[in-house]
């Protein structure tokens, strides 16, 4: 079983150089931390600045420099800052390569609830709402089940969604998943996890094809 | 070279009034009019409808309008870092139109651009498309969204000159250019005013003609909402 960590150093693999990577708040944060630094990346935030870099130094912070968890940043050499239509031209004109978000739910055709739990306080939906309408390459991080253990790779949402049929890939602390016509489809399990296991903690059909290998970190 | 200089935020702010809306810019609390806001609390105009990104902290930004319960109604996409706003917004004391941002972001842009509507594919299937017009374009559904009305756009820039022409800085840009002439008077603030002919005109990122008031904010607390720093070696 992953740790978060661990689910941002498989999704690591999925960043490819030359890729614009938008990164949600959360596990995805973490997903910079792993990236091969064999390879060119630039981070976007939607906020407005693409080239982000890590944090300042204590005594650097600028009130002018922050990503959209709102957290003071720095930029790298080619960076650029820019309005938030532009920004959102950028994710809606599917000029971002691959967007990594997390998720409260997932359900077999793609659907995503990530935003709203009704009854309780509603802060938002942010940018989610366009990022995944818009985005051609979508990866949800997030634990495979929830707190109380309930599966969260649902037949259906239960929550209200953020975007319909959009999710292509999920990488969970348990697995690596496809979305497909038919479901779920397994295509990696987490070190020390069987297939029971995923099947168990898995809601929606859960399609498994042969030998299932276990993820290379 | 037509002036858009006033002497001070007091009158900047000339003609708002009880019951209107507002646009105004900044993410979080980056880039936001602190000057304008302040006057707007001392004024002390009230029923607002207010379009902005975010609704501030309990104690800055809109968080000040909201504790002076001058809003009635708030057009974010993210909200609730505020203890006050979410007891407002329970008690439905404060009525709240969630959007996202790209669409909030767009509705800005298009109010600016003289676009009265436009079809964007965010939020479809959601609780956001309820009631409104869908479209299929090349096999892909799409909502109707349309542009903002608002009697004022309250925007903050870095540096500004007195033709109303407009630099930003970093992440304090988001959405103050978008709002720029997107309401029917722009008010933008600025940390430095400079006679006309000391910005580069190829530097500018708003010409004047989108502005209609400027002026030099007193001060800038700018404060950070998450102060995140890494160790030095």
């Amino acid at each position: 079983m992953l740790d978060k960590n661990g689910i941002a150093k498989r999704i690591a693999k999925e960043v490819k150089d030359g890729y614009y990577v938008n990164l949600g708040i959360g596990i995805p944060t973490l997903v910079a931390n792993y990236v091969r630094n064999d390879i060119e990346v630039e981070f976007q935030s939607e906020n407005g600045v693409l080239g982000m870099g890590p944090f300042p130094f204590e005594g650097e912070e600028d009130a002018d420099v922050i990503n959209a968890g709102k957290q003071t940043i720095t930029t790298l050499p080619g960076a650029s800052f820019f309005d938030s239509a532009t920004s959102f031209s950028m994710i809606r004109g599917q000029h971002v390569d691959l967007t990594i978000l997390g998720a409260m739910e997932v359900a077999e055709n793609g659907d995503i609830a990530n935003w709203k739990i009704p009854g309780k306080m509603v802060k938002g939906m942010g940018g989610a709402m366009d990022l995944v309408a818009s985005a051609e390459n979508i990866i949800v991080a997030m634990m495979h089940t929830n707190k109380k253990g309930e599966s969260k790779l649902l037949k259906k949402c239960s929550l209200p969604l953020t975007g319909v049929g959009c999710v292509k890939k999920i990488v969970t602390n348990m697995a690596v998943l496809e979305v497909t016509k038919n479901g779920f489809k397994l295509l990696e399990r987490a070190p020390g996890v069987s297939v029971d296991d995923i099947k168990n903690a898995t809601e929606g059909v859960l399609l498994v094809e042969g030998e299932i290998p276990e993820m290379v970190l | 070279m037509i002036v858009k200089k006033v002497a001070n935020v007091s009158e900047a702010l000339q003609g708002v009034q009880d019951n209107m809306t507002f646009m105004f810019g900044g993410f979080g609390l980056s880039g936001i009019a602190e000057n304008s806001i302040a006057e707007l609390v001392k004024i002390g105009v009230s029923g607002l409808t207010c379009i902005s990104n975010n609704a501030g902290v309990d104690d800055f930004g809109l968080g000040l309008l909201l504790q002076q319960k001058q809003i009635k109604k708030m057009i974010s996409s993210y909200v609730g870092e505020n203890d006050e706003f979410e007891r407002q917004m329970l008690t439905g004391e404060l009525e709240v139109d969630l959007i996202p941002q790209g669409t909030l972001a767009e509705r800005c842009r298009a109010a600016q651009a003289g676009i009265p509507a436009f079809y964007t594919p965010a939020g479809y299937g959601t609780e956001v498309a309820e009631g409104k017009e869908t479209r299929d374009f090349n096999g892909k559904m799409h909502l109707l969204e349309y542009a903002f009305k608002a009697d004022f756009g309250f925007v903050k820039a870095w540096k500004g000159d007195t033709a109303g022409n407009l630099i930003f800085k970093g992440t304090a840009r988001n959405f103050n250019p978008n709002m720029c002439g997107a309401a029917k008077i722009t008010v933008a603030e600025v940390e430095e005013l400079v006679p006309a002919g000391e910005l580069d005109p190829n530097q500018i990122h708003i010409p004047g003609i989108l502005v209609n008031r400027i002026f030099q904010g007193e001060v800038y607390e700018k404060r950070i909402e998450q102060r995140t720093v890494r160790q030095r070696d």
